[in-house]
């Protein structure tokens, strides 16, 4: 006689970066059902949101995620811009892609390094992590922030790349491409990382399709979305590339979008830098009229989708925010059923979850008055490093 | 063929109105009880990608709007569903028709108060489970 015994994941567990609760119901080792547990993280974002100014919005979504932190401003704006029909400089929608892009190529690097991490592949992660570094300093270089880069505004972007900044941005993609053909070659080739992923964690096309899922975790079952192509936005109309899809559905396929996608990316960043000409990078937007907007951007992880209704005052009458993660974590359903426990963690990992996203909510740091460190003092360190890096690259 | 095309052709008749906001971003109004119909229409048949749903509280009801994606074209289709009884609202789930609307509507039904008749698992998502019962954050205080 089978006895189904329960494995709790969580709320708090040493493999998580966020909180949420898998409840795992196995039978010996074979995962037999899961209950997705959620709502620790809930900070009540829409209703935030309805209580902001229009142009205040973009930095309160920029705090729903860590990772894709230009996903959600990205998506509001383009909203925005369909609500109220602006159009937006050329140069602008250059930046903005730029900015997605090298976003998609440090997340990408971060799930990898933890994919590596979760199947006790350690050396993945240090140089997965590693090479995600420099694009961070190109984020600070152009941006003033490593994440939460502040740059999506209504009708254009707050900061402009400077040309003498292009060649250094140039140059990080290029060392970029050899790590990027490191990893491909570990990954598929690795008789380890391949008994680990490949046929583990399927999600087949049609499950896909039900469960709506989107971004990696779609293409890697086959389903050939992907927005950039789709629903053009920013520029990707004005770009050469192409959508990676893979037919297995397994975790190895959506490691193999995820490598493969980053070529892309830096294929993309290299066009715009190309096809950038000087010129304006605001439309000045004065006023919002009353009406509905939908904006959407293919985030690292997927479809991120924005609704915005005004009703002619200048604050959002409703914002539905609705991340990829929603979508994919729920398809863990699936995925993790049948499955040995040993290859929960990576199965539930794989979708490249974002817990914040999903709930759209804050963790608030309420220890007591004896921090070691205060806000004021991260803010010194992060100027000392970007005075650091400036003297650097020559710019002192 | 669009999308909008294809609903034109296939539901003129249960469509009450029709509103182009752009070329790629089309609100379709349509009765409440034509919902759970429609919506297997949209995804089984023309096979539309169901996005996501939005419920607001407005002076006149509860609105939803269920939005659709076709990827073939980038449209999106959103159906705009009235539910005028605010103290009892309810409508049909159409969680039993695709597993993707599971989640949001218990969002909705947790954050908004309506009843989603039909679902396998109507139980708390966000809020935790000692959440107040009839307290619902996204209704607002409508000066009648």
């Amino acid at each position: 006689m089978s006895h189904k015994v329960i494995v709790p994941i969580g709320p708090y567990h040493p493999l998580q970066e966020e909180p949420e609760f898998f409840r795992l119901y196995v039978e010996g080792e074979k995962v037999v059902d899961i209950d997705i547990v959620i709502g620790y993280m809930h900070r009540g974002i829409e209703e935030l949101s309805e209580h902001k100014h229009f142009d205040q919005v973009p930095f309160l979504v920029e705090r729903i995620c860590g990772i894709c932190s230009t996903s959600h401003p990205f998506a509001y704006v383009n909203a925005m811009e369909d609500l109220a029909k602006i159009e937006v400089p050329e140069r602008a929608l250059f930046i903005r892609t730029i900015i997605a892009e090298m976003e998609r190529l440090h997340s990408h690097l971060l799930w990898l390094g933890l994919a590596g991490h979760f199947i006790g592949y350690n050396t993945v992660w240090m140089w997965s992590w590693r090479y995600r570094e420099p694009v961070l300093d190109m984020f600070e270089m152009i941006t003033g922030n490593r994440n939460h880069y502040a740059m999506m505004k209504i009708g254009g972007v707050r900061r402009d790349i400077r040309d003498e900044d292009m060649p250094i941005l140039r140059k990080t993609l290029d060392d970029l491409v050899p790590a990027v053909d490191m990893f491909k070659g570990a990954v598929m080739d690795d008789p380890v990382i391949q008994a680990r992923l490949k046929g583990i964690g399927v999600l087949s096309k049609k499950q896909a399709i039900d469960w709506c899922v989107v971004g990696p975790t779609a293409r890697g079952s086959g389903v050939d979305i992907d927005l950039r192509r789709d629903d053009p936005y920013g520029a990707y109309d004005r770009v050469e590339w192409k959508v990676i899809v893979e037919k297995d559905g397994d975790i190895f396929a959506k490691t193999i979008v995820r490598i493969l996608e980053m070529y892309e990316s830096i294929k993309i960043i290299r066009q715009c830098l190309d096809k950038m000409k000087p010129g304006s990078i605001d439309a000045n937007v004065k006023d919002i009229p009353p009406g509905e907007g939908i904006g959407r951007v293919e985030a690292p992880r997927g479809e991120c989708f924005h609704y915005v209704k005004s009703d002619g005052t200048n604050r959002p009458v409703r914002h539905k925010v609705r991340a990829p993660s929603y979508m994919n974590v729920a398809s863990n359903k699936i995925a993790a059923v049948g499955g040995t426990i040993s290859d929960a963690a990576i199965t539930l990992a794989a979708v490249d979850p974002c817990y914040c996203c999903t709930e759209r909510l804050i963790v608030l740091d309420k220890t007591t008055d004896k921090k070691i460190m205060n806000g004021w003092n991260l803010i010194e360190l992060s100027q000392a490093k970007t005075e650091k890096l400036k003297k650097s690259l020559g710019q002192g | 063929m669009s999308a909008v095309d294809m609903i034109k052709e296939r539901l003129k008749d249960k469509i009450t109105d029709w509103s182009e906001h752009s070329p790629r971003r089309t609100y379709a109004s349509i009765k409440p009880q034509d919902l759970k119909e429609i919506a297997n229409i949209l995804f089984k048949e023309l096979q539309l990608r169901f996005v996501i749903a939005s419920g607001q509280d407005t002076p006149e009801g509860l609105e939803i709007l269920y939005h659709f994606s076709f990827d073939k074209t980038g449209e999106i289709i959103s159906l705009r569903v009235l539910i005028k009884d605010k103290k009892k609202p309810e409508i049909d789930s159409l969680a039993p028709l695709f597993p993707a609307a599971e989640w949001i509507e218990r969002e909705m039904w947790e954050l908004l108060g309506i009843n989603f008749i039909g679902h396998p698992n109507l139980k708390h998502l966000l809020l935790s489970e000692e959440w107040p019962e009839g307290k619902h954050p996204l209704r607002h205080e409508h000066e009648s």
